[in-house]
């Protein structure tokens, strides 16, 4: 606990959307001159926190008081004038207005801002320069140094040096804890402890929406942060393991070389084989999106190789990946099904999107495949009709099924039990299991560590782009896991 | 200056094709001077008038399809309460009509900021109210305008050496001028482009966002409510059915190089393009080309060059 009289005071802070309580009960004290991190697991909570301290969303109850009073902050603006300034994941930077055009936006004076770029290492930065046409690198130093000129008494940095090259997170790195030590108060909230680290006095923990710890930053306490984050899960779940598939010689189903694409992929290779199911573990914004976007075929690679079969691919459509096997199904249940058609007709479309096809359907195959795969995933039909009506349990069933029936060969699912309840989860497991018993590969991104061992062989983990490890389901439990993905097994690179 | 021209290159590329267009028309008909110029300038100037008003709140990120039946309800408003009225009275009543402009087009703004709804259902909603608020205010084309007003923009500028120079083109000039530097300059200005490029972006650089978007429909009201008197104007009486200016003011607003979705172009492009558009048309009658072939034509133009601009823009950032 701080000693002096915090500078920002959030207690007992709780928001519920929906049928989903984001946050329980969250608390953050930051005293002057303190750097403290705000850290969580996916979905402990950290982004509505923010939200909140920054006034975009109102708390259903908890107070935040800044230098004592209580603040009445609804939106950004308000919250700058309070002393509190927040730099967002994404640059909050109008594309096409210019630097200086940024500025005069939000009041901001050119010299001080003009100082603090230098400061951070672009020296050369014009400030007639469109936002547009500049580097994201340039952009969160751009944004980063607006927020310096505006002298605040709280800075809130959220995942700042993700996407930075390493000298310039170097020269964050300093002027924030410079700031500190001229004793201002900056919230930190980042992944990599190596950060945390090098600048940070405490450490906050949420966990399901609860704060669990505050804790001071000493030489192993990345271990207990760790713990915390995970909390009683780490007893739990262990009861099912299943035995990992044997190591195949064979040419591999797909094979991943070096691919690199947009800023925050930059180089991860793997083999996926058939029969097996390859889990991909990463934090968020490790580049996981894009490499499922890129295999399949929503996204160019910008360097490294996409082999199918041992034949290299390069996919300018999703048709083509879905041509060369690789079909995906969307984190976002919403992007893949047509929401107001019925079950039967979203689960026919994969069968239909070929131009053989062009002319009348051919209704009783059609009906025979639907039903079976239908069976096949115990899909709830009383809602019949719409796609939307169904619990979201079962619309993730459809968008697989869809695949089912029209024979899947390798099958991408990007978190397909988010939001499922345990029941169907459990279902989905074996699902994904039959399908690779029947020669499919399957490649099974999960933002829930336990679900490794539930439904994987291994697991390859990512992070800030990059493959660092890979490990076998029976030694994946959830803190060998969390570690991994915080970067804190990686061998230093020769 | 290099930058200057880079960053205003459709801008004069689209000059430069007007220039030529006037020379063909030269061309076409040698006799074309200062009269046709004039009468080219008064078929402009209710176009020209809703463009401006379109492009702004484009530039803003919307859209508002009620800009016609806008302009309907300010020409019969003028021309209803004119019929009969001394000039003081006429000045009086020309700024109320701007002022119900104003207030059409933030009434469009704040429904679209409070209802959440999207603006292009609201501004279509609106048209058919605006449509029948001008009907019953005149059911058939009626009304007067003041003498004063009636010669604003008609003939040549009454000065030797400029008497060329059509009085309907310096209007739309002055006025747009002396409406639009001032806000471009402003932090208004700034506000319009930093919503239109990125709402987001400016909620969290502390723009109010809601009340730049009434802001922005209302300046495209006041621009409805004076390409409406400009429509008197010209014919002298209120008309109540609105012209074709939705969708010309639209194309206008594309050719002049204001991206819709927003953020990106200014006013002198739209006005640019207007007086193209109404150009070819013009050369097109003068050709004697059939009106539906000269539709067709119109229609290929648009398309055509705003593809050529895509492959230039593309090209330029390959280089």
């Amino acid at each position: 606990m701080p000693e002096t009289a915090a500078v920002l005071d959030a207690t007992g802070v709780a928001k519920r959307f929906g049928a989903v309580q984001a946050l329980k009960n969250a608390s953050l004290q930051v005293g002057p001159g303190q750097v403290v991190a705000l850290m969580g697991a996916n979905g402990a909570g950290k982004s509505t926190f923010v939200k909140i301290l920054t006034g975009v969303l109102k708390p259903d109850s908890g107070h935040v008081r800044i230098r004592g009073r209580e603040s009445t902050v609804t939106n950004p603006a308000g919250a700058r004038k309070w002393g509190l300034v927040p730099v967002y994941q994404e640059p909050s930077l109008i594309p096409d207005l210019s630097v200086a055009d940024n500025l005069r936006l939000g009041d901001t004076a050119l010299e001080p801002f003009r100082h603090w770029v230098a400061e951070l290492g672009l020296p050369d930065l014009d400030p007639e320069a469109m936002i547009r046409s500049l580097p994201l690198a340039s952009l969160r130093i751009v944004d980063l140094a607006r927020a310096l000129a505006i002298e605040p008494d709280v800075l809130l940095l959220d995942e700042l040096t993700a996407a930075l090259p390493t000298d310039l997170v170097e020269r964050v790195l300093r002027t924030v804890r410079a700031q500190a030590d001229a004793g201002r108060s900056v919230i930190y909230i980042s992944h990599r402890f190596t950060e945390i680290a090098a600048i940070c006095d405490r450490a906050t923990v949420l966990r399901d929406g609860l704060t669990v710890g505050d804790v001071a930053i000493e030489p192993g306490i990345e271990e207990r942060i760790v713990e915390m984050m995970l909390g009683g899960a780490v007893a739990a779940a262990m009861t099912e393991t299943r035995p990992a598939g044997a190591a195949s010689t064979e040419t591999p189903r797909l094979s991943v070389r070096n691919l690199k694409t947009g800023t925050r992929l930059t180089d991860v290779s793997f083999d996926l084989h058939k029969g097996e199911v390859l889990g991909v573990v990463a934090l968020e914004g490790q580049g996981q999106d894009e490499l499922f976007d890129t295999l399949a075929g929503q996204r160019k690679a910008s360097a490294g190789t996409v082999e199918v079969d041992g034949a290299a691919q390069t996919f300018t459509h999703p048709a083509d990946a879905i041509a060369a096997g690789l079909t995906l199904v969307p984190g976002d249940r919403a992007h893949a099904l047509f929401m107001s058609r019925s079950v039967r007709e979203n689960i026919a479309v994969p069968l239909l999107a070929r131009f053989r096809n062009w002319g009348a359907i051919r209704m009783a195959d059609e009906a025979a495949k639907v039903t079976s795969a239908i069976e096949t995933l115990q899909i709830d039909t009383r809602a019949q009709g719409e796609v939307r009506r169904l619990s979201g349990g079962n619309q993730q069933k459809v968008t697989i099924a869809r695949w089912i029936a029209k024979g899947v060969q390798t099958l991408l699912l990007f978190d397909p039990t988010r939001g499922i309840d345990i029941r169907t989860k459990r279902q989905i497991y074996a699902l994904v299991r039959d399908l690779a018993d029947q020669g499919a590969a399957i490649l099974y991104y999960t933002s829930e560590l336990a679900e490794i061992r539930l439904a994987c062989d291994r697991a390859v983990v990512i992070f800030n782009g990059r493959v660092v490890d890979v490990i076998d389901a029976k030694d994946a439990d959830e803190q060998t896991l969390m570690r991994a993905a915080y970067g804190l097994t990686e061998k230093a690179p020769a | 200056m290099k930058r200057w021209i880079e960053a205003n290159s459709w801008t004069l590329g689209l000059a430069v094709l007007l220039a030529l267009l006037l020379l063909a028309t030269k061309l076409i008909q040698p006799g074309f001077g200062a009269s046709g110029l004039d009468s080219l300038a008064r078929a402009a100037l209710p176009f020209a008038l809703a463009t401006v008003g379109m492009a702004i709140v484009v530039i803003a990120g919307g859209i508002d399809l009620s800009i016609a039946a806008m302009m309907a309800v300010a020409s019969v408003t003028g021309a209803v309460l004119m019929q009969g009225a001394t000039d003081l009275q006429s000045v009086v009543i020309v700024l109320c009509v701007l002022l119900l402009g104003l207030a059409m087009g933030a009434i469009n703004g704040l429904l679209i900021v409070v209802s959440k709804v999207p603006d292009i259902v609201v501004t279509l909603a609106m048209l058919f109210v605006w449509q029948g608020v001008a009907l019953l205010i005149l059911n058939a084309p009626g009304g007067g305008a003041a003498p004063w007003l009636r010669s604003i923009a008609a003939g040549g500028l009454p000065l030797p050496g400029l008497d060329w120079l059509p009085r309907g083109i310096v209007f739309l000039a002055v006025v747009t001028a002396a409406i639009w530097l001032p806000i471009r300059r402003s932090k208004l200005g700034l506000r319009l482009y930093a919503i239109g490029s990125d709402a987001l972006a400016a909620f969290r650089s502390g723009v109010p966002v809601g009340q730049t978007r009434i802001a922005a429909y209302a300046l495209c009201g006041l621009f409805a409510a004076l390409g409406g008197l400009s429509v008197t104007m010209g014919t002298g009486i209120g008309e109540p059915i609105p012209g074709p200016y939705l969708l010309a003011s639209v194309a206008a607003v594309v050719l002049g190089g204001v991206v819709l979705g927003g953020g990106r172009g200014g006013l002198l492009g739209p006005i640019l393009a207007v007086l193209i558009l109404r150009t070819v048309r013009m050369d097109l009658t003068l050709l004697s080309v059939d009106p539906n072939v000269a539709a067709i034509i119109e229609g290929s133009i648009m398309v055509a060059v705003v593809m050529f601009g895509a492959v230039l823009a593309t090209r330029g950032r390959r280089t």
